[in-house]
């Protein structure tokens, strides 16, 4: 076998021979999210290419270095779409650092996280083995959950070589309701919303407008968009892409980006500095210089979790972990990464 | 429901023994019975140890009969403070533990090990919070899965997955096996629909993984927890997502003179964007046994019939019936009838809930199999067991979860009768084998347990299989957390000696197909 997989599997068997770092690399469009480490880059997006689509089985198989835009125009052309609605952050994004990072975009809270949507994963591990898990099957609980183990890992457990996904039919129909409403309303309006079965597939909050995407037939958008009032957008694919993409002016701000999570109806947080808010309330982004200690301590009262999305560099960019479970952590990337090589304190400075 | 609890007559034949003879964790010098029950006294009620065969036979197996053991002893904990002591009482004397919830798993899940103790949930069953505000529900590992629906229908909740056993099984089970159910194919699986869990590793720590809010930091070991069938940590509480009860459903039934068309059926629902909330096939001997049974009124010669449900928002329901209607007459359907009321709607479904009891009716025991494969592959699949069914002469019927391509073949047997049993699970085992040259897995939703040991090696090599040890290890170093299931030895995978089919994987694998 002469292809890529090779190629990568032993650089990474190398890598471990001379317990050397290294970083994984896809389209280095996410390279800001989580620690930032020194390592010896390994490219992984040299390994590209769709493997198997089979539109009325509702799931892709693609090779990780595959551009998400290009899997994005094979799906849409069956009207098909990746339920999470990755963020790209750049026309180089990749469908394995999509994965890594876990990022889910404004659909989140109607289709799930990109975890939900995995089926299988092929992965090179820490010793340079190449490993199968999970399957292209909806329903599959043979051996443990390792497909979904990767997503959000931030390679720190394996190079993905492929993975297969999950997808979902576009909706007939889209349109996005807009209403006046301050921060306070815009939590109690959302989270009354989401306790009815009006086919809501986003929310936004700017600080001074909701923002509430409907989908569905037409038929049934349009009665939701009465049932809301205020104004609307139509066909708007192009502001829920820069929602996505942290292009609209809610994210312009230059002070370091908190991404937030509480539970949806918490109320105000308090922290200082302009609010967006995704996910019915459950995803608040804080664009603030307030200290990280501060942050971690109001969003631990609220049952929450603080993640430092960009800025300039800190020790903690996520909420430290526990030591039982930090243990247990600690063991699983020794099972898949015994040396210790794989992206090596990307994600917590102990491992 | 079916015979969970039927007796059969091999119960003493040593299959059980020798499984664990293979299994078995390295114990410390034996305790005597009475030395354990007085340390077990010491830190739970005397009513909660039993130790008397009368008290541990009800536990000798779950809804997987043919495999039966009675534990050591069982414990009935009534607090998450008892389980934690009794747990590091097992520790400190080395003894295996396995969780029961209702006791309904199909694969041997909850198969009490002989020298072990048996964990039972039943007094951990309250519903300890709902909020509706945040739409979850916090419940305790042995709170039935229909319990929370109940709870919380007077906010207009409901929580999603809906195993056909939902009246009895627990979330606890559940979780270990990540059940699905006729509802899944639009709502998810139970890994789908958890949002926190608060669990006892077996070193005693209490670990809380994920909350009400979506996501938390780390690796997804909540995702992990679920289908873990028992082997990473004892649940002790969990957080579940819950839904805003839909509109309004509507439920079509459609025949077929040909299991193929109604396979194709199925395709063409599917990618023509609609995701019903449940849609099943039933095949022939099936609608012919149900409707001895409790007459739904199904076309009795139909080859297969589909119940497709549907459900939302009162306006997209109604475009989205017309569409499934009219594709299901394209796909040949030679009936295809509408609920007109909730009424009618619940009676197309019975036979439906019906079929596994009605099947019992017609054989001593059933053997359910759980494999899943792509959608498109159906009908080959169903043709290739109704083959098989011939080979082996024995029975099958199958109804089962079609959208999601999750087979339930129910093969027909007398225990009985010398070397049906056997038979049985050759037959069994060729259709697992089958799923897995599909492309498809060996369980769905049931899990391996003790039940499919042998096919995981078929679908594993021995490099994926010593990293679901390191998982296991990483969480219970002493393998004292339901020893045995779920992933077999390399040991036994080598005497099973099976080809090793590469998940079904097609030649040129690395040429794009698009
Ligand atoms: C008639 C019938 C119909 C069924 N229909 C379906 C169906 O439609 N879909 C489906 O998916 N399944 C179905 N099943 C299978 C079964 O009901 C499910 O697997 C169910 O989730 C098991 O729950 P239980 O409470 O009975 O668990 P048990 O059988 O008691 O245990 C199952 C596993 O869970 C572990 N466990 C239990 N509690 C805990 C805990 N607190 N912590 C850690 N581990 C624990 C046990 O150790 C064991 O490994 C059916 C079974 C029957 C008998």
């Amino acid at each position: 076998m002469t292809d890529s997989r090779e190629i990568i599997a032993a650089r990474i068997r190398d890598a471990a021979k001379h317990k050397t770092a290294l970083q994984l690399l896809g389209g280095n469009t996410k390279a800001f999210y989580g620690r930032s480490i020194q390592a010896t880059p390994l490219c992984l997006a040299v390994h590209s290419g769709v493997v198997e689509y089979e539109p009325s089985e509702l799931y892709i198989t693609a090779r990780c270095g595959t551009p998400l835009n290009t899997i994005e125009q094979i799906i849409g052309k069956e009207n098909q779409m990746l339920p999470f609605e990755p963020p790209h952050f750049g026309p180089a994004a990749t469908l394995g650092g999509a994965v890594a990072a876990g990022l889910a975009g404004p659909r989140r809270a109607s289709s799930g996280a990109v975890r939900d949507s995995m089926l299988g994963v092929e992965i090179i591990n820490g010793k340079g083995e190449y490993l199968c898990f999970g399957g292209k099957v909806m329903k599959n609980v043979a051996g443990y959950d390792v497909s979904r183990l990767m997503s959000g890992a931030l390679g720190t457990l394996g190079a993905l070589m492929s993975v297969t996904l999950r997808l979902q039919p576009r909706p007939q129909c889209e349109h996005t309701a807009v209403v006046p409403e301050t921060h306070a309303d815009a939590i109690h309006k959302m989270n009354a919303w989401a306790r009815t079965p009006m086919p809501i597939t986003a929310t936004f909050h700017d600080g001074k407008h909701l923002y509430v995407r409907l989908s569905g037939s037409s038929s049934a958008v349009e009665k939701c968009l009465s049932a809301i009032g205020g104004d609307y957008i139509e066909q708007s694919e192009h502001f829920w892409t820069r929602v996505r993409e942290q292009t609209h002016e809610a994210f312009a701000s230059d002070a370091p980006l908190w991404r937030i999570q509480v539970p949806p109806s918490t109320g105000p947080l308090g922290i200082s500095g302009p609010c967006a808010m995704e996910w019915n309330g459950a995803l608040r982004w804080y664009a603030t210089h307030t200290e990280a200690s501060t942050i971690r301590e109001i969003t631990c009262q609220a049952d929450g979790q603080a993640c430092r999305f960009r800025g300039p560099v800190i020790e903690h960019v996520f909420n430290p972990l526990p030591p039982a479970l930090l243990k247990i952590h600690q063991r699983l990337k020794h099972a898949f990464d015994p040396e210790g090589i794989l992206n090596p304190g990307k994600m917590y400075p102990q491992f | 429901m079916i015979k969970l609890l039927a007796k059969v007559p091999w119960r003493k034949t040593g299959r059980v023994s020798s499984w664990y003879a293979q299994n078995s964790v390295g114990m410390k010098m034996q305790a005597s019975l009475s030395e354990l029950t007085k340390r077990f006294c010491q830190v739970l009620p005397e009513d909660a140890v039993l130790v008397k065969e009368e008290q541990l036979v009800p536990y000798e197996c779950d809804g997987l009969t043919a495999y039966r053991q009675v534990p050591r002893l069982a414990l009935l904990p009534a607090t998450c403070e008892q389980v934690q002591a009794a747990v590091s009482v097992c520790r400190d004397l080395e003894l295996p533990i396995v969780a029961r919830g209702a006791g309904t798993s199909l694969s041997g899940g909850a198969l009490p090990h002989p020298e072990g103790v048996l964990l039972n949930f039943a007094r951990l069953n309250r519903v300890l919070e709902i909020d509706p505000q945040n739409r979850t529900a916090t419940v305790e590992p042995g709170v039935r899965n229909l319990a929370i629906s109940e709870a919380t229908r007077p906010y207009g909740l409901y929580y999603a997955p809906d195993p056909s056993s939902q009246i009895a099984c627990t979330i606890g089970g559940n979780i270990a096996e990540n059940s699905g159910g006729i509802h899944c194919l639009k709502y998810g699986l139970t890994v789908h629909n958890i949002l926190a869990l608060k669990v006892l590793t077996v070193d005693g720590e209490i670990i809380e993984l994920g909350g009400k809010h979506l996501e938390s930091p780390g690796f997804d070991l909540l995702a992990l927890m679920n289908g873990s069938e028992g082997m990473l940590g004892v649940v002790l509480q969990a957080t579940v997502k819950l839904l805003p009860q839909p509109h309004e459903r509507k439920v079509l039934l459609a025949a077929f003179s040909h299991v193929r068309d109604a396979g194709s059926a199925v395709a063409a629902i599917i990618s023509h964007g609609i995701i019903p909330a449940g849609l099943e096939m039933m095949d022939h001997f099936t609608i012919q046994a149900t409707e001895q049974y409790c007459s739904p009124g199904y076309p009795k010669d139909a080859a297969a019939i589909l119940i497709c449900e549907l459900d939302g928002y009162e306006e997209e329901l109604a475009d989205q019936t017309e569409h499934a209607r009219q594709l299901l007459e394209q796909h040949q359907a030679t009936d295809v009838r509408l609920a007109s009321d909730e009424q009618e709607a619940e009676v197309l479904w019975e036979g439906r809930k019906a079929a596994f009891p009605a099947l019992g009716n017609l054989s001593p025991d059933y053997y359910c199999m759980d494999g899943t494969i792509p959608r498109k592959h159906l009908a080959e699949v169903l043709e290739e067991i109704y083959a098989l069914s011939g080979k082996f002469g024995l029975r099958v019927a199958n109804v089962f979860h079609a959208g999601d391509g999750n087979l339930h073949p129910l093969i027909l047997y007398d225990a009985n009768e010398e070397g049906q049993l056997e038979k049985a699970e050759e037959f069994g085992s060729e259709i697992l084998q089958l799923c897995v040259r599909m492309g498809g897995t060996i369980t769905g939703e049931h899990g391996v347990g003790v039940e499919k040991l042998d096919q995981m090696c078929v679908q594993f090599n021995s490099k994926e299989l010593q990293t679901f040890f390191a998982i296991k290890s990483a969480f219970d170093e002493h393998g004292l957390l339901n020893p045995g299931k779920a992933i077999p030895t390399l040991h036994r995978c080598a005497e099973f000696g099976a080809m090793h089919v590469h998940k079904g994987k097609l030649p040129h694998a690395d040429l794009p197909r698009f």
